[in-house]
C-alpha cells in the first residue's frame, strides 16, 4: 500500500477543565484571561490515531490543520514535536465569529488543498462543546463519516475498519477512503513528546511570527524554509466570505450569562451519632425516605 | 407544513427515552406555536410503533421501515430526514444528543444550511429584534445551553434559516403523556425516493449494545460517590446505602475515570440529569459539570471532609466528615428506626 496522507483537525482551545480558584472572579463568573490556552484533549486523541496509521503504513505523513489566531500556530508545533510532519494554520479576520457551520465550512476549503485520504478529528471541542464540527466538514466535502472512534484498527484496500464507542456499547464498522473519523476521549492517549523531534522543529514559526521576533528568526525563511508554517487566508483557501463570520453562521448567540455560584442556606453538621440520628430522623418524618 | 418534527431513535424495537421527552416538550412547544407536532421514526419492524408516539400527542408519524434502516448509519437516515424537511420544511427539528443525534444532527444541518445548536438545557419561544437590520422576527426558538465547559450559559437563536434544530440530551426535559387517546395519522415515507446505493458505503461488521440495566431516573433516592470515595470497598457502602433506602447508586466523572464505578452511573453535564427526592453527594466536591446533572435534586446532602468543598453551597445539610465513618452511622439508624 501507498503511504498515506493524514490530516489531524485540532483546536486550541482555553482549559475549560482547570476553573481555579484564581479563575473565578469576586462576582462568582469565570475569569478567561485566566485560562491557559491547550491543545483540545480529544485532539490529542486523534493525533494519537494519526500517528500509530503513519507507524503502521510506511511512507504516511500526518499534518495538522488548525484555525485560529496567529498563536494558535503553538498547536501545530506541539503536534510536531508528538510526531507530526508539518501543519496548516488558517487565520484570517473573517472567520471570527463562525458558529460550527461557518467554521466547517472554511476548514473544508482548505482541506480541498490539502488532499487527504484521512482526516482525524476529535469528537468535541472543550470550549464550544457541539462535536459538529467534524461530521459538518465531512457533509461539506461530501466525505463519509465516522464518528466516536476509539480505535483506527487497519486499512485494507481502501477500507478503513473502525472501532466506535457509543453509550452503551461497541460497534465495528467498515467504510472506504477518504473519509472523516472523529475519535472519543476513550481512545489512547497520545504520546509524549519526542525529543528528537523537539530539537527538529522548535524554530518552526509562521510567517507573522517570523515577523514579530528577533534577528535569530530572521534567516529561517531563506535558511531553513521546512520550519516556516503556513499560513492561509480567506483569499488562499478561495472561500466565500458570505459563508463565513457572522454573515454565514445561522445560529447567532443571542444572549451570554455567566453562571455565578449562589450559595443556598445549608445546614452544616458534624459525624458524631447525634447529629446523624437527628438528620435520619427529620428525613424519615419527611418521608423523604422510608 | 412548517411543524416541529422530533426524530425519534430506536434502539432494540422501543423508542428511545430522550425522543419521548423530546416528544413531550415539542407538544407544548407545538401549542404555543399554533402548529403540529410530528414524529419522524426511521427503522426496521416498525409496525404498531405510532401507538407508542399518539400519547405524546404526536399529529404525524413519518415511518421509513425498511430493513436495510436498523441497525443506525449516518448516510440512509441523513438522506431521508433531508429529503423529508426539504420537503415539510419545519419550523423547528429536535434530536436527542445521544450518540446518534450528534452524529445526524450536523450531517443534516449541513446539507440544509440550517443551524444546529448542541446539547440544550432549555427550549422557550421568543421574540428578537435584530438593530442592524431593523428586522423584527416573531416566536422564534431560543436554544439555552451551557459551553465553555458548563461555565457560561448561552442562549442561541437561528432567526433566518429554517428547521431551527437543536439536540438536547436524555433526562433533560420530562417525559410526560398528554392524552392516553390521542391518536394522529402514519404516512409511510417511500424510502427509495431518498437512498442510493452509495448511501450504504459504511457497514456495521460487530455490534455489541447492552440496555442499561440501571434505573437511576426512576429512582427516589440517588447515592452518588465521587473520587472521594477513595476504593471498591468504600463505594460497597453506598450500594449498601442505596438499597436500604430503595436508591440507585450514581457517580462523579472523577469516580468513573479512576475506574472505582462503571459509566453508565456518571451523573452531569456528560452523564445522566437527575432529580430525585433526595441526593446523597458521597465524597463528590461539586464541580459545575456534575451538579449540572443533580442541582434540581428536592434535596442535597453532603458528605465530605473539606467543609468548603463547593457542593456544600448547593447542599441542604452539609456533613463534615469521612465517607467511609458517616455512611454506616446513617444505615444503623435507618434499618433500627423503620421495619
Ligand atoms: C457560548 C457559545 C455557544 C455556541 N454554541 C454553538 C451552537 O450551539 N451551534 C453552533 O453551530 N455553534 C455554536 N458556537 C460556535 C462554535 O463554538 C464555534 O463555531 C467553534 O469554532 C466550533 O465549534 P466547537 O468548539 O463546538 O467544536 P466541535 O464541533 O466540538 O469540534 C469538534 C472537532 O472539530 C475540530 N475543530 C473544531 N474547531 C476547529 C478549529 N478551529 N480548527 C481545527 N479543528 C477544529 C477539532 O478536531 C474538534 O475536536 C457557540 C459559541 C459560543 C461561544
Ligand atoms: C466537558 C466536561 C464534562 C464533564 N462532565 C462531567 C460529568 O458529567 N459528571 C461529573 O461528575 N464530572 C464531569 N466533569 C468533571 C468535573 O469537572 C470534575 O472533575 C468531577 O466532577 C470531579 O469529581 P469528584 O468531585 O468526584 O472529584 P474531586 O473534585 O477530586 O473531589 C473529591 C472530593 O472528595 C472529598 N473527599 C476526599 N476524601 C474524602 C473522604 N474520605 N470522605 C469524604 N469526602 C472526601 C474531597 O474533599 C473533595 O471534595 C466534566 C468535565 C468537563 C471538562
Amino acid at each position: 500500500m501507498k503511504g498515506l496522507k493524514i490530516v489531524v483537525l485540532a483546536k486550541q482551545v482555553p482549559d475549560t477543565r482547570n476553573v481555579g480558584k484564581d479563575a473565578m472572579k469576586a462576582d462568582g463568573t469565570v475569569n478567561r484571561a485566566a485560562l491557559a490556552a491547550i491543545f483540545n484533549p480529544e485532539d490529542l486523541n486523534a493525533l494519537e490515531q494519526a500517528l500509530r496509521l503513519k507507524d503502521k503504513y510506511e511512507g504516511s505523513t500526518v499534518s495538522i490543520l488548525t484555525m485560529g489566531p496567529s498563536r494558535a500556530a503553538e498547536i501545530i508545533r506541539e503536534g510536531m514535536y508528538r510526531g507530526a510532519d508539518g501543519g496548516v494554520l488558517l487565520t484570517d479576520r473573517l472567520f471570527a465569529g463562525s458558529d460550527t457551520l461557518a467554521t466547517s465550512y472554511a476548514i473544508s476549503q482548505a482541506l480541498k488543498k490539502m488532499e487527504a485520504d484521512i482526516i482525524i478529528a476529535g469528537r468535541q471541542a472543550i470550549d464550544g462543546d457541539t462535536a459538529q464540527v467534524g461530521p459538518q466538514v465531512a457533509d461539506k466535502l461530501g466525505l463519509t463519516q465516522i464518528t466516536y472512534a476509539e480505535e483506527i484498527i487497519g486499512i485494507k484496500e481502501n477500507v478503513i475498519t473502525v472501532k466506535r464507542r457509543l453509550e452503551r456499547g461497541v460497534e465495528v464498522v467498515e467504510g472506504p477512503l477518504p473519509l472523516v473519523v472523529t475519535v472519543n476521549a476513550s481512545a489512547p492517549e497520545c504520546r509524549s513528546r519526542n525529543a528528537k523531534a523537539l530539537l527538529k522543529f522548535k524554530h518552526a514559526r509562521t510567517a507573522t511570527e517570523l515577523q514579530d521576533t528577533s534577528e535569530d528568526y530572521i534567516d529561517i525563511k531563506n535558511d531553513r524554509p521546512e520550519l516556516v508554517i503556513p499560513e492561509w487566508s480567506v483569499v488562499d483557501v478561495d472561500a466565500d466570505p458570505k459563508e463565513l463570520g457572522l454573515s454565514g453562521s445561522p445560529t447567532k448567540v443571542k444572549k451570554i450569562e455567566n453562571v455565578v455560584f449562589t450559595a443556598k442556606e445549608s445546614k452544616v453538621l458534624s459525624d458524631n451519632d447525634e447529629d446523624i440520628n437527628e438528620l435520619m430522623r427529620t428525613l424519615i418524618e419527611s418521608h423523604t425516605i422510608g | 407544513m412548517n411543524n416541529i418534527i422530533v426524530y425519534c431513535e430506536i434502539e432494540d424495537g422501543k423508542v428511545a427515552d430522550v425522543s419521548l421527552e423530546l416528544l413531550t416538550k415539542g407538544r407544548s412547544l407545538a401549542n404555543e406555536l399554533k402548529c403540529k407536532l410530528e414524529a419522524l421514526v426511521i427503522g426496521s419492524d416498525l409496525n404498531g410503533i405510532e401507538k407508542t408516539l399518539y400519547p405524546f400527542g404526536v399529529d404525524t408519524v413519518f415511518l421509513a421501515n425498511d430493513t436495510r434502516l436498523y441497525p443506525y448509519v449516518t448516510a440512509p437516515h441523513a438522506a431521508i430526514m433531508i429529503g423529508l424537511f426539504k420537503e415539510e420544511k419545519p419550523q423547528v427539528a429536535l434530536l436527542g444528543a445521544t450518540s446518534i443525534g450528534r452524529d445526524l444532527g450536523p450531517k443534516v444541518s449541513s446539507a440544509l444550511h440550517s443551524g444546529l445548536t448542541a446539547d440544550c438545557t432549555s427550549l422557550v419561544i421568543g421574540d428578537h429584534y435584530e438593530k442592524k437590520t431593523d428586522t423584527k422576527y416573531d416566536q422564534l426558538l431560543y436554544q439555552i445551553r451551557p459551553a465553555f465547559g458548563g461555565n457560561i450559559i448561552a442562549t442561541i437563536i437561528n432567526p433566518d434559516c429554517r428547521p431551527q434544530m437543536a439536540t438536547v440530551r436524555e433526562g433533560v426535559m420530562k417525559k410526560e403523556i398528554m392524552d392516553a387517546n390521542y391518536v394522529g395519522e402514519i404516512k409511510n415515507i417511500e424510502v427509495d425516493k431518498y437512498l442510493a446505493p452509495e448511501h450504504f458505503a459504511v457497514k456495521i461488521i460487530e455490534r455489541h449494545i447492552e440496555a442499561s440495566k440501571i434505573n437511576m431516573k426512576g429512582a427516589p433516592v440517588v447515592v452518588a460517590g465521587g473520587y472521594g470515595v477513595g476504593s471498591k470497598e468504600n463505594f460497597d457502602l453506598l450500594y449498601q446505602l442505596a438499597e436500604v433506602l430503595g436508591g440507585e447508586v450514581g457517580a462523579s466523572r472523577a469516580a468513573v475515570d479512576a475506574g472505582l464505578v462503571e459509566h453508565d452511573r456518571q451523573i452531569g453535564q456528560t452523564g445522566l440529569t437527575v432529580r430525585p427526592r433526595l441526593y446523597i453527594a458521597c465524597g463528590i466536591s461539586g464541580q459545575i459539570q456534575h451538579t449540572a446533572g443533580m442541582e434540581e435534586s428536592a434535596m442535597i446532602i453532603s458528605i465530605n471532609n473539606d467543609i468548603n468543598a463547593p457542593i456544600n453551597k448547593i447542599a441542604d445539610y452539609a456533613i463534615h466528615g469521612k465517607v467511609e465513618d458517616v455512611i454506616p452511622k446513617m444505615i444503623k439508624h435507618y434499618k433500627a428506626n423503620t421495619k
